[in-house]
């Protein structure tokens, strides 16, 4: 029995990015080991994502309004969760993730099955580093992390992840809506999770500006650590 | 009675006959008329006994009885403005599960269209 994939794909307005991603995606030869579906989550575009997205074969959840990357991602946890997939893989539409890096992905989970590895930028220090900026602000993150979780998590604000069957189940329940990626690992290592890292390239994005830009990213920074503080304290059942 | 007074007991059935409307139609949940209604009995109250403010400034040991409207009316927002923060976060917990079942619905209708097209 292979075993059930799912690669989830966040998308807000990717009209641009998304074809050459799926494109690059189908081709891929994920061995028989792994029954591979793609599942795209339109979170509200408002541009032609959904029609791109449609001519291909791959899964589409059609969210009807703008709820934020957290939700989108969350929505396709509830999917996987529904269908029984054993993995489900983030991986976001713009085209930051090339998509042959999530064989590496698959296999650190044979080699080393935690119930999430994240794929980090920052173990190998190849391919696309980020501005300094936002590596002080990477550098804080992980400094607050390793206080909340007593783990060592260098590239907590990466969305290149992979979740076993129990984190898609306790992520269908507890999901932050917006900046999501800090704040679930607080979540993940309550519930007892055990989280690694496994070195990823990553590319600067291909079109369309990050959601964190200017005035946002100091409030990102305000935001998440109020965030992780309170779910560090909140229960997880 | 002094004019000013008249003219404040007057706005004041005007809000109140307001709020009863809005109620009424259905265009306001009674949870949320609970502070307007508070709000506007007591303006009526103090409408009526003139010297009420001056006698509550005294024994909250305030000297200036204006500075007691204030006050009052700022906690009062303060808590009011919380309330609907916290009415806020719960609509917008319903309206990402309510849009999350729409798109799994709309997938799952899908799926069995093109089951029975097969």
């Amino acid at each position: 029995m292979p075993i059930k994939v799912l690669l989830i794909i966040p998308c807000f307005n990717e009209e641009k990015s998304i074809a050459s991603l799926l494109d690059e995606l189908l081709t891929i030869n994920f061995t028989n080991k792994y029954w591979i579906e793609i599942v795209v989550v339109n979170d509200g575009s408002q541009d032609k994502t959904v029609e791109v997205v449609s001519q291909f074969n791959v899964i589409v959840l059609d969210l009807p309004v703008n709820i934020g990357i957290g939700g989108a991602v969350q929505t396709g946890f509830k999917y996987a969760f529904e269908n029984d997939y054993e993995i489900a893989i983030q991986v976001d539409g713009d085209g930051q993730h090339p998509p042959l890096e999530i064989l590496k992905m698959l296999k650190a989970y044979e080699e080393n099955p935690s119930n999430v590895i994240i794929g980090s930028r920052f173990i190998a220090k190849q391919g696309f580093q980020s501005s300094t900026l936002r590596r002080i602000g990477i550098f804080y993150l992980h400094f607050i992390n390793k206080i909340l979780t007593q783990k060592n998590i260098y590239d907590s604000t990466s969305g290149f992840r992979l979740f076993d069957k129990n984190a898609i189940a306790l992520a269908t329940r507890y999901y932050p809506d917006e900046y999501p990626e800090p704040e679930s690992l607080v979540i993940f290592a309550k519930a007892g999770f055990s989280i690694s890292e496994t070195p990823v390239m990553m590319k600067p994005r291909q079109t369309g500006q990050s959601s964190i830009r200017y005035f946002s990213q100091v409030y990102y920074i305000v935001k998440v650590t109020i965030a992780m503080f309170f779910s560090y304290i909140r229960k997880v059942n | 009675m002094q004019k000013i007074q008249i003219i404040i007991i007057f706005i004041n059935s005007l809000l109140l006959f307001y709020i009863a409307r809005l109620i009424i139609k259905g265009k306001l949940r009674e949870e949320y008329t609970i502070a307007w209604i508070v709000c506007t009995i007591l303006l009526m109250v103090f409408s009526f006994w003139r010297n009420g403010l001056e006698v509550l400034a005294k024994a909250f040991g305030i000297f200036e009885a204006p500075n007691l409207v204030f006050i009052s009316f700022i906690f009062i927002i303060l808590i009011y403005l919380l309330h609907l923060s916290i009415v806020n976060t719960k609509l917008q917990k319903d309206i990402t599960k309510l849009t999350q079942e729409i798109a799994l619905m709309k997938q799952n209708l899908k799926k069995d269209e093109a089951n029975d097209a097969a």
